[in-house]
């Protein structure tokens, strides 16, 4: 529990509204310098974690420090050494970006000057140094992100917590986001980020914990989960019913795994491991035998497939 | 700096951001007084012709002290819905994930709502010049007036941040804006009490923004001061027992309620 390259340690995690249990024993290590993604559906758990480790929240049970002080009993600390993005972009929409920054600088207890000066370093930092004095309102989904983001970083924090940081941006605002945390983590903070979407945690993040039900039902590096759950799949429609069974048979010869086929949509899929390769081999292959194939490409496994899989094991587990 | 002048200062830089607000959207001033305004002209010209002054007098003069303590009152639903909107938007968790004094976010908003009255009600009593209403007494018993009214709007102010802190929810906001009518015209803010049925012209006079206007009356040597009961005969004593009942149930209820934001 003390020791020092944890950047945020959690054990027994437990937080519970009346009847509903929203953790239910939640355990967590994350090392100095490193993106921790948590990853799972709405209603999992993700945000009451995120709360109660930025001590906005009372714990419920079991004992957590952040950036080694004791959520508990060093609030005060433990809130000088954080950043935090909510999942909503806490910002002064009246108030410029920069006016917002100075605020914030101090509340952070920053002098005037300091404040300000830090406030145009983020600016600039976050590519909004031409839009500062514009007032909040005016700024797009993706620059109030970015300027929210900046508003958790007023500090350069040990630990930034980001809660579901992109939900609600179009693709480009959601690339911004990206990239600024990366550049972040580049400089040696440590990030713990809460998503729903398997491909941003997978993007960022070193090492996931999947939770559900207010427990970590897995966890690993994104690949280890990946392999863990089957990984990616080739899926082929033909143009012709009558080619299926032949077809499975080329294919499963080029990839080297059990197909799957469906005859009512001329349609059969197979796990693949070197994705492009697999492609190659696949199309060449078909082309070879001389079988037409309407459409064919290659799927990532979806986090509902994820969950189904992993919640499935455990019950497995549970029943056996 | 010892952590109570942090607390000072943290609160003047929430204060600030709604200064800064006023700054930035001055127009929010003229919304605060339109509605009051609008009021002031409804009744004082298109109903007044039929309105009967107890113990004689002009409507208008009536009025406006009804107007004035109006215009605080409905402060209430404005300090609920920043205060609302602030925690739907998740400024207030950012506050409180700040190494900021947790004092500051409700001192900072009930200076500013205080500051932001003080502006709105210098605006109606202007408004109230202008269309020939005038304060008759002296220059003491016209700033007890305006401090009557102040507090007033101090105590509603806490009873609009425990609102905010409470609801939750935006579809709640136009109930509680609605309510703020019967409040008002259940009171002798508009027509005295004594011209209601009996059971309804009590139940004016204990309404406390009834203590507050029948002080003003007086204060400002308006006409229809005074009355026959307890309540009315001592309105100066119960202006300023009133806020001071309401600040010491709702101010301590938003703190906690503010407190337990972390439960």
């Amino acid at each position: 529990m003390n020791s020092p390259e944890w950047a945020v340690v959690a054990e027994g995690l437990r937080k519970q509204y009346g009847d509903t249990v929203a953790l239910d024993g939640i355990d967590l290590e994350v090392p100095k310098g490193t993106v921790c993604g948590l990853l799972g559906p709405n209603g999992a758990g993700k945000t009451t974690a995120v709360r109660i480790l930025s001590t906005l929240l009372r714990v419920g049970g079991g004992q957590a420090k952040v950036a080694g002080f004791d959520v508990v009993r060093q609030g005060a600390d433990v809130r000088r050494n954080i950043g935090l993005v909510g999942q909503n972009a806490a910002v002064d929409e009246i108030l410029s970006g920069r006016q917002n920054l100075v605020m914030f600088g101090r509340l952070y207890h920053l002098t005037p000057k300091a404040s300000a000066r830090r406030a145009d370093e983020l600016l600039a930092q976050f590519g909004l140094a031409d839009t500062g004095s514009k007032p909040v309102s005016q700024y797009s989904g993706g620059m109030r992100r970015r300027l929210d983001l900046a508003a958790g970083l007023i500090l350069a924090p040990a630990v930034l917590f980001l809660d579901e940081p992109t939900t609600g941006l179009d693709p480009r605002g959601r690339n911004e986001i990206w990239a600024s945390v990366r550049a972040l983590v580049a400089t040696g903070t440590t990030v713990l980020l809460t998503t729903q979407y398997l491909e941003e945690a997978d993007q960022l993040a070193d090492r996931i914990s999947v939770i559900d039900h207010g427990r970590v039902i897995a966890s690993g590096t994104p690949d280890e989960l990946k392999t863990a759950i089957g990984g990616d799949r080739i899926e082929l429609v033909l143009h012709n019913a009558a080619d299926l069974g032949r077809a499975a048979q080329v294919v499963e010869h080029a990839v080297g795994e059990t197909v799957t086929t469906d005859e009512d949509g001329r349609r059969l899929s197979a796990p693949v491991r070197e994705r492009v390769l697999a492609l190659t081999e696949v199309v060449r292959a078909l082309d070879d035998a001389g079988i037409a194939a309407e459409d064919i490409g290659l799927r990532r496994p979806t986090l509902d497939e994820v969950f189904l899989r992993l919640t499935g094991d455990r019950e497995h587990q549970e029943a056996a | 700096m010892t952590s109570i002048r942090w607390a000072a200062a943290d609160g003047w830089t929430v204060t600030r951001r709604y200064l800064t607000h006023l700054a930035r959207q001055p127009f929010q001033v003229v919304m605060m007084v339109a509605f009051p305004i609008l009021m002031m002209l409804m009744f004082g010209y298109l109903l007044g012709g039929g309105m009967v002054v107890p113990g004689g007098g002009n409507y208008l003069d009536f009025l406006m002290p009804g107007m004035f303590a109006m215009t605080m009152l409905f402060g209430m639903s404005t300090t609920m819905v920043a205060v609302l909107d602030d925690a739907a938007k998740g400024v207030t968790d950012r506050f409180r994930s700040l190494p900021m004094a947790p004092s500051a976010v409700l001192v900072g908003r009930s200076t500013a709502d205080m500051l932001n009255s003080a502006i709105g009600l210098a605006a109606i009593l202007g408004c109230g010049l202008v269309v020939g209403w005038r304060p008759h007494g002296t220059v003491v018993e016209t700033v007890a007036a305006i401090a009557l009214l102040l507090l007033l709007r101090f105590a509603l102010l806490w009873i609009g941040i425990y609102l905010g802190l409470v609801i939750k929810t935006p579809t709640m906001v136009p109930l509680v804006q609605t309510l703020e009518f019967p409040i008002g015209f259940l009171s002798n803010a508009f027509v005295a009490a004594s011209t209601m049925p009996a059971w309804l012209g009590v139940a004016a006079e204990w309404n406390p923004l009834s203590s507050t206007v029948t002080a003003i009356r007086d204060l400002f040597g308006n006409p229809g001061a005074g009355g026959d009961s307890w309540i009315a005969g001592h309105a100066t004593l119960m202006a300023a027992v009133w806020p001071v009942v309401l600040l010491a149930i709702f101010a301590p209820l938003s703190v906690r309620r503010y407190r337990r934001l972390s439960n």
